[in-house]
């Protein structure tokens, strides 16, 4: 029992550190960007190919799973992504399906649309029981790193500087603008960290979720379930929210396997009929 | 607020609308045209039969995007829960005439519809995407767990079409498929036409303008939206159980993600809002993945991908600018 809620906090943990970026700047712009995953999925294809063709050490390439994407994201911010801020959400969601389309495609072209692994280090595999619960050495490290993650994310936002411009300018921007912050600038690092975020998730992610060239597309749902149950703009709804998420759906599958995929979506109509704004929204949603 | 002392103002309001809904020249020779291909084009028939179903699919999206502004990401679940309808009243001879077949698939779509519209209206346009796409993969779920009904990943085999009215049996070459596919097409044209140009259609217009004020002004923007959710959710099952009737088959893959980003693509390629852009896409949608399935067809979906992106970053009012004479013409009297 206990390793399942266990395995389900790493599941969660994972599901947050992917989804959290795209909760801030969803909150930060409204914009709905459904092509979070390709970020993640860079992140994962990045740490595949550093680790089993160059024979980089893992925990070597993870910050390379970050920086790559979260320079992608910076680049793809400020080409094509900023003309779409002002337009309507039915141009943003064609918009971002077709770069979904286009990435799904392009890495299918490049990289074989079969699953992918990457090779842990010995260390990392295996078990061992803390009073007759089985814990996954890499789950366990998956919850720390999303943890130390999680709380540094948490102190960013309420104690920096930035921290309080980014509320700031989630809160109403152009208040925030007439105040002198450069809500442009402030967007364009949430981007690039929320993005590099979602690489970081996708490469720890790869051998728990597994990676083909289909990620975006089969975790589209998961990450708009965090937001829209976690609601936007902090860092706690979200976390809840995915810890939620990946407890339910790891005891779901254990439990009723039967019924396995609908606990989810079970739980996503029950809070949406109990709490149409989000579980752990700030009262009104923009 | 129209009370009776208003009724000049009832009266203004139904002249405008009469002159609205009146037929505009273009109109009448775009059904001309297509009226004439079911002789002039005998050998295309079955690419114009699933042009006329994706035709008749995306006027359902339409109506909830052009004219109600809900957003979906799932509309493919109405179009297989149809599909599977239809296949398992054929098999099954619950209803063997494939008309009443037709209608009764439609219905029992519109009854999710209105299940499931409670769901869809809550919240802003994020939850609607979530759910929208939630339902749609629920559906495949179910469709795929339950395989000693369905067929499950196998799809539904075994599916045999009686004749239409026992009399028109469906032939090979889709002679009969077509001109059933047309009619049926061009039927509900009629009824979405006479929908949006109803007292009904002028106030989903104000609700997709400001939900908020149109509230204010006293329209039950709630009720209106589950309505057109409903008659939405029937088009897309008519439109899926023809698929099956058509096809005498259906698969999984009625009720994919792809089915419905694939809608929005021709949609967009026609544009929303005039009642003829999912007929126009259709067309255009058609005929490129033809063209393009013929050069590469394994990354067919890359392309779809960058026609989105390039559409938006262009500008879809500008991309619609090609289209832009026609669709004044067809609006504007």
């Amino acid at each position: 029992m206990l390793t399942i809620l266990f395995d389900g906090v790493a599941y969660g943990m994972l599901l947050f550190v992917l989804a959290c970026g795209l909760s801030v700047t969803l909150g930060l712009m409204n914009f709905i960007n459904l092509a979070h995953g390709t970020f993640a999925m860079a992140g994962g294809y990045v740490a595949v190919v550093v680790v089993n063709r160059l024979g980089v050490p893992f925990f070597a390439a993870l910050p390379l799973a970050f920086v790559i994407p979260a320079v992608l994201g910076v680049i793809l911010e400020r080409t094509i992504y900023r003309p779409v801020y002002a337009r309507s959400h039915l141009d943003q969601v064609l918009f971002t399906i077709g770069l979904v389309f286009m990435s799904v495609a392009a890495v299918d072209y490049v990289a074989g649309s079969q699953q992918v692994f990457i090779q842990l280090p010995r260390a990392l595999e295996g078990q061992f029981n803390v009073f007759g619960v089985g814990i996954g050495k890499y789950r366990l490290l998956i919850i720390v790193i999303c943890g130390l993650i999680g709380v540094a994310l948490q102190y960013a936002l309420v104690h920096t500087r930035f921290g309080s411009r980014l509320r700031a300018a989630v809160d109403d921007p152009r208040a925030a603008r007439g105040l002198g912050i450069n809500v442009n600038v402030v967007f364009a690092i949430t981007f690039a960290v929320g993005s590099g975020l979602a690489g970081l998730g996708g490469a720890l992610g790869a051998e728990i979720l597994g990676l083909d060239p289909q990620f975006p597309l089969k975790f589209m749902i998961y990450f708009l379930i965090v937001v829209a149950v976690g609601g936007t703009s902090s860092v706690t709804g979200p976390f809840l929210a995915s810890l939620l998420l990946g407890i339910s759906d790891v005891a779901g599958k254990y439990y009723v396997p039967k019924l396995g995929a609908f606990v989810i979506y079970t739980i996503m109509i029950v809070v949406l009929l109990w709490r149409p704004q989000g579980l752990f929204s700030r009262g009104s949603t923009r | 607020m129209i009370g009776p002392g208003s009724g000049s103002l009832t009266a203004a309001v139904a002249y405008h609308l009469a002159r609205r809904a009146h037929w505009r020249g273009l109109e009448i020779a775009f059904w001309a045209i297509t009226l004439l291909t079911i002789f002039l084009l005998p050998g295309k028939h079955l690419i114009l039969t699933e042009i006329a179903i994706l035709g008749l699919f995306a006027l359902s999206l339409d109506l909830l995007i052009g004219y109600a502004g809900v957003l979906s990401l799932g509309h493919a679940a109405y179009f297989g829960f149809g599909a599977y309808a239809a296949g398992l009243f054929a098999k099954h001879g619950i209803i063997g005439e494939p008309f009443f077949a037709l209608l009764a698939a439609g219905l029992a779509t519109a009854a999710l519809g209105f299940a499931t519209s409670f769901l869809v209206l809550r919240g802003s346009d994020l939850t609607r995407l979530m759910v929208t796409l939630g339902v749609s993969l629920v559906l495949r779920e179910i469709a795929n767990r339950y395989d000693g009904l369905t067929g499950g990943a196998d799809g539904l085999q075994g599916i045999t079409v009686a004749p239409l009215f026992g009399r028109f049996a469906f032939d090979i070459s889709g002679h009969v498929a077509y001109v059933y596919s047309l009619a049926v097409l061009f039927i509900l044209f009629l009824v979405a036409r006479r929908i949006i140009y109803s007292p009904f259609g002028l106030s989903l217009r104000a609700v997709k303008g400001n939900p908020l004020r149109a509230a204010a002004i006293g329209i039950g923007v709630n009720w209106r939206l589950v309505w057109i959710y409903t008659i939405a959710a029937a088009y897309a099952g008519i439109a899926g159980a023809l698929l099956t009737q058509t096809a005498q088959f259906c698969s999984l893959d009625v009720l994919s993600f792809d089915r419905s980003a694939d809608l929005l693509v021709v949609l967009i390629l026609g544009g929303t809002g005039y009642l003829y852009g999912g007929l126009i896409g259709a067309i255009l949608f058609k005929l490129a993945q033809d063209w393009i399935a013929g050069i590469t067809p394994q990354y067919w979906q890359f392309w779809i991908g960058l026609t989105l992106v390039v559409i938006v970053l262009v500008g879809s009012e500008r991309m619609a600018g090609l289209l832009g004479p026609i669709r004044k013409l067809v609006q504007k009297a």
